[in-house]
């Protein structure tokens, strides 16, 4: 007989001891260990894809910074430029506005001190003049100045030409008003008289005069009827001459004054 | 001529007797649980292992896989009688290359043994799985004529078990024992080696076949195609 039953019970006995030890020392150890390091590496790839994911998130975060940044400074930039800018068109202003009022100023002075000289000259010619005719008059001819002056009065009343003569005499028919004879100085009555001797001969009329004496003459003899007026005086003269002065000097400074700023550098300034 | 180990017998009392079954069964228990103690003495959790952990895992998971490929869903609750089958019964054949030792696989009452433990797992873990009804139900599939044949199926293929076991690794024994008397040295060494194959095969078979029992017994509703030997 192959089957020893008694072997069979043992046997059976056996294997279920070693099913129970196995179990016991081998398959629950290595299970344990296995699961223990696969729920290790999950944990570990779970926290890697974490840690992959907050990385992600930070990175995106910090671009997202990064870029608000750079606008934000762009913006800075370009307000800042602009404030540069307007700052220096207001400072332009300014100084083109200062070298203009400079310029205005400059001018005043120049143009004040032009009058101011000519005022002077003007006077001081007078003066001269004056006194060089008086001078030489009375030198040359022996008379008074007055009686030069009456006599030249005298020699223009007697040239006076056709035309001038027609329309003083109308003057003299309309008007009630006497003749008005302006000298520098009171006229002496001999003068007077040769003077009204030479109206009443021009005219062929009895002519009322009225002398007077004005100062602002300075010499010579002035008549004026009902709006005519004959003279001969040197209020007359040194008015051509100051005229020609001023003349003289405004030609003087325009030139001056037009250049003068140009060399302060202001009026084209450069950045 | 000697057919079996039990035949030696190195103590007897009465009834109980101590043979060279029992005593190799021993030995492989010794070595086995002695073996896997020390390994899983100091496991390793972490990243890196010892060598032998390295093939305990291999050889667990392996087993693990195999059983989940024959479609048991918790693979891991029939690991221990599954496993051991295999373990003991490769182990029997492995140690054939020790001179003097002698497999208790090629013991008809060792292999009877294992299929009587195969007979009564089928129904334990099929009742576990579907209760008490849902199994005894699972004999008149598909109708109740069959009952009969169900029943005659479950005897023989216990039978065939213990029977393809005992013959293949008794053969090979006897073939090696034959051998060498007529040629030795060299042909004895080459059957040696081809033993080691089939008795792999085998436990390999056997364990599979059990396997394919129970789940059988267990997940009638979605049977898998499972490999036959």
């Amino acid at each position: 007989m192959l089957i020893d039953w008694f072997t069979v019970g043992a046997q059976v006995i056996n294997f279920l001891v070693l099913v129970w030890l196995l179990k016991r020392f081998l398959y629950r150890p290595i299970l344990d260990a296995i699961d223990a390091r696969e729920q290790r590496i999950a944990a570990e790839l779970a926290d890697a894809d974490a840690k992959r994911a907050e990385a992600k998130q930070e990175r995106e975060t910090f671009q997202h910074k990064n870029q608000a940044f750079d606008a934000q400074r762009a913006a800075l930039l370009a307000q800042a430029t602009d404030a540069a800018k307007t700052e220096r068109a207001r400072l332009l202003d300014e100084a083109r506005h200062a070298a203009d009022a400079l310029r205005a100023k400059r001018q005043e002075a120049l143009r004040q001190e032009a009058e101011q000289l000519n005022q002077a000259l003007l006077s001081r010619t007078q003066r001269e003049v004056f006194a060089i005719a008086r001078k030489t008059l009375t030198d040359l001819a022996g008379v008074s100045l007055e009686e030069r002056l009456v006599a030249v009065f005298i020699e223009r009343l007697e040239a006076m030409n056709g035309e001038a003569r027609d329309v003083f005499g109308q003057a003299l028919e309309t008007t009630t008003e006497p003749v008005r004879v302006r000298s520098a100085l009171a006229l002496p009555v001999a003068q007077r008289e040769a003077i009204q001797a030479a109206l009443n001969r021009r005219f062929d009329a009895e002519v009322s005069v009225r002398f007077e004496s004005g100062p602002d003459l300075i010499g010579g003899i002035d008549l004026s009827a009902n709006g005519q007026r004959i003279g001969w005086n040197l209020a007359d003269y040194l008015k051509s001459l100051e005229q020609g002065v001023d003349e003289l000097l405004r030609t003087k400074d325009q030139p001056g004054a037009a250049s003068k700023p140009a060399a302060s550098g202001l009026d084209d300034p450069t950045p | 001529m000697r057919l079996s180990p039990d035949e030696i017998i190195f103590w007897q009392y009465g009834f109980l007797k101590l043979n060279a079954t029992i005593v190799f069964t021993w030995a492989l228990m010794l070595v086995l649980v002695v073996g896997a103690f020390l390994v899983t003495r100091k496991l390793s959790r972490d990243l890196s292992r010892s060598r032998w952990q390295n093939l305990l895992e291999i050889l667990v998971t392996g087993i693990e896989k195999q059983i989940a490929e024959v479609g048991l869903r918790e693979a891991r609750s029939y690991l221990g009688f599954l496993g051991t089958l295999f373990l003991f019964v490769a182990a029997a054949s492995l140690a054939t290359i020790i001179p003097g030792y002698e497999p208790p696989t090629g013991s008809l009452s060792t292999t009877t043994a294992l299929a009587l433990c195969v007979l009564v797992a089928v129904p334990f873990f099929g009742i576990a799985d579907q209760g008490l009804g849902g199994y005894l139900k699972s004999y008149m599939e598909p109708t109740f004529m069959m009952l009969p044949f169900n029943i005659i199926s479950e005897v023989s293929r216990t039978l065939a078990l213990a029977v393809r076991l005992f013959g293949n690794m008794m053969s090979g024994a006897m073939i090696i024992a034959i051998l060498l008397t007529i040629t030795p040295f060299f042909f004895p060494i080459l059957m040696t080696a081809l033993g080691l194959l089939t008795g792999l095969v085998q436990a390999y078979i056997f364990s599979i076949l059990a396997a394919v029992y129970i789940a059988a017994a267990t997940q009638t509703r979605t049977p898998k195609a499972a490999p036959k030997p």
